[in-house]
């Protein structure tokens, strides 16, 4: 590798890195601008004004809240649903294996157009068949938990595929043992399947919830009148805006950081406790010979 | 399955194939089945729906071919329907940030898996994965202010010298809309990439090195056909997410960028007719399916490659 | 606490495929009992169907008198240790130990306890809190056990435990499996295709072969008397002769080959013709002179330092290839490559030996 290249490289890398970041940067600085537009051009000085107005926005502040309620309830039905196709799939094999493979990968694909409106449609009609058209009960009336089933329906199978990722390093074997120490089927899933599986359960759930979080397709078709942070932003972009939103993104994107951070520094800890570990194994391994 | 009954017992195993069928049947078959269905019929007031009136048609699906525009492309004009015409424009623009997100992704993925120094690549990858955490509508959003007429993109321009009046650039066409998606999406090509490029041997660069292929034949010739299926994952999701894609369309948009998902909305929101946007989405979702697969089936790419 | 283990009449079909045939064996209460045999040949298969994993496909397995027919893994008195261990990589080393009592609802303290006891008797003191990756091979297959005694079971089935050792560690590890298994009494049952584990540690072996058992002796009875040319030729190394049983009586005959006439043990050959003359390595002699009997011709070739022996190889006049070994005492001189020596062999060391009992 040549030096020149690889600077050239490395300075891509920066540029890429900055290219990501600025538009972050520019939207939280916004957030601190005394100006009634979001802008950091031109400045008119230092505010924290829009930290509160954003927390008396009661319509931003239950948007907030349904948005948050809706990512856990993905995120605990597409871990649910997800873990156990991940099971199923590694269980199969052959042509079934291929097909259901093909059509959980398929929902990542299927527009969220589509999806938003074949739910809505599939949920309404199916109250319109039970209860006649007027009058038709919860859950066969538009809203948040339609949006809720919509965003399973694809986001279930990123769960489903990091999960997966994560039981091929699993050993059955450890299954068997532990059904030949006696335990039963329950005891073996809860104590060696699933641990083995945490981190990627961990995983697929914070994707699961960032993904309904930002997620906007589905829940425009399906949500009634309910709203949820991004349509509520979509809304005010249309119709006039003020720097709370973007005092909500700048605290939104340091708690993401410093989950990051969190997340990080717990990754390296544990490697280097196993490091220790395996050098602990080698050294006994040697004290024998 | 007699596999899973030793292993998990008859009682789990029902529990998990019961989870399974409610995902893939309640949740997608019969939902796609009903919209399917939904296309096909007219659109009624309540009372007339059952009537003598609610038969199976290809109306909705007509609809598509209503109403022509003159257009003129390489000064050639052409009289064409205008969601016909919005319908190939989302195609287009959506394979030209695919295009643009692969040229930008693919040095990154290369630094990434062979350049940069693997103590700092999960540092790295923590910065990359940020904006992703940050949600889309947000990163629509930030570029709005950045391209706003009298935003910082024109203000640092006009700073060094090289305009001289702002420029509105959420009014060219659809410009917006692709530097929005290009910003939206770039990273969901960037790390299937990456994960292509990842799982290919060093040695074989290097010994390709050895024997004096220059750089740029040691990726055209080793490192981009062993990271095909990652570049073709990739791109299928980009693709895929760019044209289906609603929000930044609408956030980004100009007067004259009209997205077909936004045709869509508006069959479904504005004029309420929820058969005809069924017949629509019917329609986006098969195109691009069958836009997909050819394109895999001429990059000799299977489905089973992609989303690893 | 030990049961015996019956097997009468095994049969175990994967598909058309016949992975076990027509099994016998009784095991002794207490016994250590060893199938050795190639990969394949049918041993990992009687190991599953002792403990539950396989059902035969005829016939009845008992352990401790009692027929387990439908009996699942977690019902019978058997404990497995796995060919890679199957420890619990996220679990301490005492709830690994201790995991067989978690799951049948003894109190913490209780398993404690327990586990360290049995660390004691595995001699590894004091190590419950670590992890597995904290262990060095030698020390995750004495926990493996550990895991395995701590359910109390009548029977220890052990699945080439020590096949991921090397071979010091693998030697060690030999007698201390033994031990362990003097110290408590318990039945173990051992599976490996190593006959020099097989001979260290049983107190009998059974030799196995495309799904049959071929033998069932103890150590010395199967290398000294072989049944038939299949666990001659996978217990230690052999000269073989091909030729035909020409007259018999009182157990030894003269078997006619091309390269002469031998006398030799004759073995039990039931209603098969074929036969084969098997000698070992270390039981020929090579000198200058002919004996009176049972030596041939041959020109030295390559002669392999060993160690603690050394290897001969020669070939007879019609080209077949014989090897002799000379203990390396320092008393026997080392032909040199080229010579002309004959080759003898006593007899009584020899044996007429049909091949393998496989199903027609």
């Amino acid at each position: 590798m040549h030096k020149f290249r690889q600077n050239l490289a490395h300075l891509y890398t920066v540029l890429f890195v900055l290219y990501l970041l600025t538009p972050l940067v520019v939207m939280s600085g916004a957030a601190f601008n005394d100006s009634k537009l979001p802008s950091i051009v031109p400045w008119k000085g230092w505010t924290l004004m829009w930290f509160g107005e954003m927390i008396s926005d009661q319509r931003m502040m239950l948007a907030f809240a349904n948005t948050l309620w809706v990512a856990v309830a993905v995120a605990g039905i597409s871990i649910i649903v997800g873990t156990a196709s991940a099971i199923l799939i590694n269980s199969v094999s052959g042509r079934a294996r291929t097909a259901l493979y093909g059509m959980m990968i398929s929902t990542i694909l299927i527009p969220g157009v589509v999806i938003g409106i074949s739910t809505m449609i599939m949920w309404t009609k199916l109250g319109g068949a039970l209860f006649g058209p007027e009058g038709k009960p919860w859950p066969f009336i538009p809203g948040l938990h339609l949006s809720i089933l919509g965003q399973v329906s694809y986001i279930a199978a990123m769960v489903m595929l990091l999960v997966l990722a994560r039981l091929q390093s699993f050993d059955a074997g450890l299954e068997e043992a532990a059904l030949d120490l006696g335990a039963s089927h329950a005891q073996v899933m809860r104590r060696i399947l699933l641990p083995h599986l945490y981190p990627a359960i961990g995983a697929g759930g914070a994707v699961a919830f960032f993904q309904s979080i930002e997620n906007f397709n589905v829940t425009q078709f399906t949500r009634g009148g309910a709203d949820t942070l991004t349509v509520y932003v979509f809304s005010k972009v249309r119709s006039g805006i003020t720097p709370t939103i973007n005092a909500l993104a700048f605290l939104l994107i340091c708690v993401t950081l410093v989950l990051a951070i969190i997340y990080e520094v717990n990754r390296r800890r544990r490697a280097r406790i196993e490091a220790a570990r395996q050098a602990e194994a080698r050294r006994a391994e040697e004290a024998l010979l | 399955m007699q596999d899973m009954l030793r292993r998990y017992g008859f009682g789990l195993t029902l529990a998990m194939c019961l989870l399974v069928t409610f995902w893939l049947v309640v949740l997608v078959i019969v939902p796609n089945i009903t919209l399917f269905e939904q296309s096909f019929r007219p659109y009624l007031p309540v009372v007339e729906i059952g009537g003598p009136r609610d038969t199976y048609s290809f109306a909705n699906y007509l609809k598509v071919f209503d109403g022509n525009v003159d257009k003129s492309l390489f000064g050639i004009s052409f009289s064409i329907p205008v969601h016909v015409y919005t319908f190939g424009l989302t195609i287009f623009y959506s394979m030209l940030v695919t295009l643009i997100c692969f040229a930008m992704a693919y040095p990154l993925a290369y630094y990434m898996a062979k350049i940069v120094n693997p103590r700092s690549l999960p540092t790295l990858i923590l910065l990359l994965f940020i904006p992703l955490w940050v949600s889309e509508v947000l990163r629509a959003f930030a570029w709005w202010i950045i391209l706003a007429f009298k935003g910082p993109l024109n203000a640092l321009l006009m700073g060094l010298g090289l305009i001289e009046d702002p420029i509105r650039w959420t009014n060219m066409g659809y410009t917006g809309v692709v530097v929005g998606l290009i910003y939206t999406y770039v990273l969901f090509m960037l790390f299937p990439i990456y994960n292509g490029v990842q799982s290919l041997d060093t040695n074989q660069i290097e010994a390709a090195e050895d024997l004096g292929a220059p750089w740029w034949k040691i990726h055209w010739r080793i490192v981009l056909p062993h990271s095909k299926p990652g570049i073709a994952s990739g791109s299928v999701m980009v693709f895929m997410l760019s044209a289906g894609s609603l929000l930044v369309p609408s956030i980004l948009g100009s007067t004259t960028s009209q997205w077909f998902t936004q045709t869509i909305d508006q069959w479904f929101k504005d004029a309420l007719d929820w058969n005809t946007a069924s017949a629509y989405a019917f329609l986006l979702l098969l195109l691009c399916t069958v836009f997909v697969s050819v394109a895999m089936w001429l990059f000799k790419v299977k489905l089973s490659d992609i989303a690893k | 606490m030990s049961a015996g283990i019956d097997l009468e009449n095994v049969c175990c079909d994967f598909g058309t495929f016949r992975a076990v045939d027509n099994a016998n064996v009784s095991i002794k209460p207490g016994e250590f009992f060893s199938f050795l045999g190639p990969s394949g040949c049918g041993k990992t298969t009687i190991l599953r169907m002792v403990s539950g994993f396989i059902e035969p496909t005829e016939g009845v397995i008992r352990i401790g008198g009692k027929d387990v027919k439908g009996q699942r893994p977690n019902q019978r008195p058997t404990a497995l240790i796995f060919q890679n261990l199957a420890l619990f990589p996220l679990m301490p080393i005492w709830e690994n130990i201790s995991f067989g009592l978690e799951v049948r609802g003894v109190d913490k303290a209780t398993r404690r306890a327990k586990a360290e006891e049995l660390l004691k008797l595995v001699d590894l003191p004091g190590a419950g809190d670590k992890m597995v990756s904290q262990l060095s091979g030698g020390q995750k297959q004495r926990v493996a056990i550990a895991r395995a005694l701590a359910v109390e079971p009548s029977v220890m089935l052990l699945d080439e435990p020590l096949s991921a050792l090397d071979l010091k560690l693998r030697q060690h590890m030999r007698a201390e499996l033994r031990a362990i298994q003097r110290r408590t009494g318990v039945t173990f049952i051992y599976i490996t295709h190593d006959q020099g584990e097989a001979l260290a540690m049983s107190d009998r072996v059974g030799v196995m072969s495309q799904g049959r058992i071929q033998q069932i002796a103890d150590p010395r009875e199967i290398y000294n008397n072989p049944v038939n040319g299949f666990v001659a030729s996978f217990v230690g190394e052999n000269n073989i002769f091909e030729g035909e049983v020409q007259t018999a009586a009182s157990g030894m005959a003269s078997f006619s080959t091309p390269h002469g006439t031998f006398r030799a043990r004759l073995g039990d050959l039931g209603d098969k013709k074929h036969a084969k003359l098997y000698v070992r390595p270390e039981h020929t002699l090579l000198s200058t002179a002919a004996t009176v009997e049972n030596a041939v011709l041959v020109t030295i070739g390559d002669v392999s330092f060993e160690g603690n022996f050394i290897a001969v190889h020669a070939s007879t006049e019609s080209g077949a290839h014989l090897t002799s070994e000379i203990r390396n005492d320092g008393s026997a001189t080392v032909p040199e490559k080229g010579a002309r020596m004959f080759m003898s062999f006593d007899p009584a060391r020899a044996s007429i030996l049909p091949d393998a009992n496989v199903r027609a």
